[in-house]
């Protein structure tokens, strides 16, 4: 079964508000699905219905063949779901927190804290084990989360934010976990991290208003982006008009943007008709020594532009 | 059952976290201590039983039960714990039982600790501890219903303060239901059985009733079906909840 999650015409209205509208699709084993999208636009609702804490109003949620309407126990004990915020009972330690959640998951005895230990290792929680949550700083509360979410080594990971509040170092070493796990999972996570989708991400999906604008892999969404094949021309600045008005005469060239820079030099961007491979034709112009350039480049794309244009004036 | 003693422990241990078990204990014998030395003349009655002790009960009940209670699901929806709770492998019913049961145990040791004026009724005269006995089982069953009121209460809101009121008003209503500031209201215009359904419900009634010695079917059923009410409605707003 490689199909691990399969979120069917899945909706939620709040009163007039229609927070997820008819949002369909699926998650294999192996996939790490990134849910991005402006604040509002509905993700950790549609996780929420997923992980049964929400009833749809319409639509259901297959997780391992147990629809979650029906069956929300076997979809739950399937899932490993860090909510939004981190949540945690302040006043119990990790070990307490996570010794309770073990016991609800079916763990007991040694097997238990062997699963805790496996857990705490993975977050590096060690030295914080019997201090109260509420004492911990924001980065371990939300590791404590995390350790929480796959204490049982779950089939279905849904992770909502996993790296808001840590610091660059923990970020990387959560992004490495997640990758790491995700080779017989199927993991969700929701994130305004744009970078965090090329770093784990096999798969994007930009939410907004509730509805899924775009669903594709993250090389696949930077390619909607104006800059997607530009080329990009660093060279001295009193040469920029020159090769300007050279690059601006290829036929294959839709436009051009100066941008100033520091030290004498300006970059030059070349944006192509529709995505196409430009770099041929302009590395002949660059390659002319009367031109002075100092560097190409050639764009993937830029999530944030793709981000903006899809999201924009929606919500 | 399993994961009900996993809820049931975690909550029970949730009190002596923190200062809330302690000061709860503190203040109820406090109170129970003084209630019966001064108001209910335990000394100067010359009798050796504890219904100068009982009687005070349903008062304090009143005051300190619904304290308890408030933070049974407006805590957990006000921190977002309850997000957590709920996505656990768990059912709606042992979420609902293994939390009212951890208070009810709560109330249960505090009634417990009590047990030094027992011991006091004991060494000043020869009462008849099976009364004494149905006195504290009356008083345990008594607590039940005030909490499942307060759990219920506790769970439509996330503000504490709105579950303490709203629960205290409803226990109050329980528990003068008997007394004529509840009947008048209903004798002026309703006919004599709905009067005496009404009256039927107080609290105070039942629970003397039960502390005179005898323990009635009728008022372990009547007990017993308020909880079960209220803990049936308890998980009705929780299941709501996840809908609205």
């Amino acid at each position: 079964m490689s199909e691990m999650l399969s979120v069917r015409n899945l909706s939620k209205r709040f009163g007039a508000i229609q927070a997820v509208d008819n949002v369909s699709f699926t998650v294999k084993r192996g996939e790490v699905l990134g849910f991005l999208g402006p604040n509002g636009a509905g993700k950790s609702t549609t996780m929420k219905m997923i992980t049964g804490f929400l009833a749809p109003t319409a639509g259901t949620a297959i997780v391992c063949d147990h629809d979650v309407t029906r069956d929300p126990v076997a979809v739950k004990s399937k899932i490993g779901y860090l909510p939004e915020g981190a949540p945690a009972y302040p006043d119990m330690t990790p070990q307490a927190f996570l010794s309770f959640v073990g016991g609800i998951r079916g763990y007991s005895g040694a097997k238990k804290q062997a699963r805790i230990e496996r857990a705490a290792h993975l977050l590096h929680l060690e030295g914080v084990m019997q201090r109260p949550i509420d004492t911990l700083s924001k980065g371990f509360k939300r590791r404590v989360g995390l350790a929480q979410a796959i204490l049982h080594d779950p089939e279905v990971l849904i992770l909502d934010e996993p790296t808001d509040g840590l610091d660059p170092n923990q970020k990387h070493e959560v992004r490495t976990l997640i990758s790491n796990l995700a080779k017989d999972k199927a993991v969700i996570i929701s994130t305004h991290i744009l970078e965090e989708v090329d770093a784990v991400c096999t798969r994007a999906m930009i939410i907004s208003q509730g509805r899924v604008v775009v669903d594709g892999t993250p090389d696949e969404l930077a390619a909607r982006s104006r800059y997607h094949n530009a080329v990009s021309i660093v060279l001295k600045a009193q040469v920029m008009h020159k090769v300007d008005e050279q690059v601006r005469k290829l036929p294959i060239v839709a436009g051009t943007e100066q941008i100033q820079g520091e030290d004498g030099l300006a970059c030059l961007v070349a944006f192509a008709h529709g995505g196409q491979p430009i770099i041929a034709e302009i590395s002949q112009i660059a390659r002319d020594p009367a031109n002075q350039v100092e560097e190409v480049r050639v764009e993937r794309g830029r999530l944030d532009e793709v981000f903006r244009t899809v999201t924009e004036g929606r919500s | 059952m399993r994961n009900l003693c996993h809820i049931f422990s975690r909550e029970l241990g949730g009190y002596f976290a923190t200062p809330v078990a302690y000061v709860f204990l503190v203040i109820f014998l406090g109170m129970a201590g003084a209630f019966t030395f001064y108001l209910g003349n335990f000394f100067d009655r010359g009798q050796a039983d504890l219904s100068s002790f009982f009687v005070f009960h349903p008062w304090l009940y009143l005051i300190l039960i619904p304290a308890l209670s408030m933070r049974l699901w407006a805590e957990e929806r006000k921190s977002g714990t309850i997000e957590l709770f709920l996505t656990l492998p768990i059912s709606i019913a042992e979420a609902v039982l293994g939390k009212f049961l951890a208070a009810w145990a709560f109330t249960g040791i505090a009634l417990a600790l009590t047990f030094p004026i027992w011991i006091t009724v004991n060494l000043l005269g020869s009462p008849d501890n099976g009364v004494i006995l149905a006195g504290y089982i009356g008083s345990l069953l008594m607590a039940g219903g005030y909490l499942a009121i307060g759990a219920a209460v506790s769970a439509a809101t996330k503000n504490q303060v709105i579950a303490f009121v709203v629960a205290a008003a409803l226990c109050f209503i329980f528990t003068v239901s008997g007394s004529p500031i509840v009947l008048n209201f209903f004798s002026g215009w309703a006919p004599q059985a709905i009067v005496e359904v009404v009256a039927s419900f107080s609290f105070v009634a039942h629970f003397n009733a039960i502390t005179r010695g005898v323990i009635d079917g009728r008022d372990i059923v009547y007990f017993g079906t308020l909880i079960a009410v209220f803990l049936f409605a308890n998980a009705a707003i929780v299941d709501l909840k996840k809908s609205s």
